[in-house]
């Protein structure tokens, strides 16, 4: 049941993206299309289960019994950077198709902010390995779900008569302050 | 390679021209999460500002010894290092304002800005060049901040830095200082910017025809403009 509700947290109440902030920059780069949408979201799952596994590993098991938590930051940072890189060369061996879906999406994600913001949160709340697993799950899949709502909305919005000023990034911003508006319906839900 | 442009101007283009957040649209998450007060935005530009200017800085001085294979990794340790030392000096002397901006202090590290101005600027242009630029960008992203920090705070919850601006017949808006808020005061600061361009740029347009057409047939110049 604590699972669960972490996961519910994680992936509706506090989305990353709509509530917390987290991975700004796909949210607006790569939400044209539902498409391209739903394997940036698949990328960024994958990476997300794997970096959780990983950060607590990382934080719980070396950095805090020697007691050297200061070099979290940078870390963290290669920790994720290489575990990108080798995901990525991982696919492009085992699997062409796959490769071709999420390949381009990839490297954009090491600078991702949600995927550290994934790692610092759960050494802030001191999560165990599975609570941390069920976590990055759960930021994953409402990560995803915001970039396809939003992918929805936006190819809709392009025909559509926008106030020339406003075309582009300032309308998704509005039309991301709405949808975090109805994401608000949720906050009592735990 | 493009001319040497003026210290001033490298100064003056990260204010507006290229300002990092309105017009370059890098560094939103921290610019949408944290300015629910001005002194949130403000504490978050300067701790950025610091991080910008000294890994600009220090980029600059080895970037002739950094292979150019390993160059991002080696940008990244460097802004590691520098956020390091910002996240620890804001938890030992700013313990609530430390507190306030959450994960966002050590997540400096994945601001687009910073990387953006090492990979473009630093890593091709003398130390002290690097320096004037990073300081243009990082003023640019704190007025972009203490802007939206200042509209959310006056209009969400009657006060400027604390102190309260207008009356109690005033009903504050909550909206403004929750996520929703921010995404929609973003949206709306960025539309009147792209706004005033436009109609700068129409306006400059106008001024150039009408300059080059000595000729008294200025009629034509209303129909040109539509």
């Amino acid at each position: 049941m604590e699972l669960f509700i972490i996961f519910l947290s994680a992936a509706i109440v506090n989305n990353f993206v709509l509530s917390l902030f987290l991975g700004i920059c796909p949210f607006l780069g790569v939400s044209n299309k539902t498409s391209s949408a739903v394997s940036m979201g698949m990328a960024v799952t994958f990476v997300m289960v794997l970096t959780s596994i990983v950060s607590w590993i990382l934080f719980f098991v070396i950095l805090v019994p020697y007691k050297i938590e200061f070099l979290q930051i940078p870390s963290f940072i290669l920790v994720i950077a290489s575990l990108v890189q080798f995901v990525e060369m991982v696919i492009k061996k085992v699997s062409q198709p796959l490769y071709r879906a999420l390949g381009i999406f990839l490297p954009l994600i090491t600078t991702n902010c949600a995927i550290l913001g994934l790692a610092l949160l759960l050494s802030m709340r001191e999560y165990s390995l599975i609570q941390s697993v069920i976590f990055g799950l759960g930021a994953g899949v409402g990560f995803t779900m915001a970039l396809f709502i939003m992918a929805g909305i936006r190819e809709e919005l392009e025909l559509t008569d926008v106030p020339k000023p406003f075309r582009g990034v300032p309308i998704t911003l509005i039309t991301a302050g709405l949808l975090a508006l109805a994401f608000m319906g949720f906050a009592g839900m735990i | 390679m493009k001319e040497k442009k003026s210290l001033g101007y490298e100064y003056l283009k990260g204010l507006w021209e290229v300002n990092p957040v309105f017009k370059q649209v890098l560094g939103m998450c921290p610019a949408l999460a944290v300015t629910v007060s001005v002194m949130n935005g403000l504490a978050m530009a300067l701790a950025t500002t610091f991080v910008l200017v000294f890994s600009s800085l220090l980029i600059s001085f080895i970037r002739k010894l950094i292979p150019n294979q390993v160059r991002i990794a080696a940008f990244i340790v460097i802004i590691a290092t520098f956020v390091t030392i910002a996240d620890l000096v804001m938890k030992a002397k700013f313990p609530e304002l430390s507190k306030a901006l959450g994960p966002f202090v050590p997540l400096i590290v994945v601001n687009c800005i910073i990387l953006g101005r090492a990979e473009a600027f630093a890593s091709k242009n003398s130390p002290f060049r690097s320096l004037i630029d990073a300081l243009g960008n990082g003023t640019g992203f704190l007025i972009a901040l203490v802007v939206m920090g200042g509209i959310r705070e006056i209009i969400g919850s009657r006060t400027l830095l604390g102190y309260q601006v207008l009356p109690n017949g005033f009903e504050p808006w909550l909206i403004m200082i929750l996520p929703a808020g921010a995404f929609l005061t973003l949206g709306l600061l960025m539309g009147l910017a792209n706004f005033y361009v436009d109609r700068k740029n129409r306006i400059e347009k106008q001024e150039l025809v009408q300059k080059y057409r000595k000729t008294p047939d200025s009629v034509e110049i209303k129909g040109q403009e539509a």
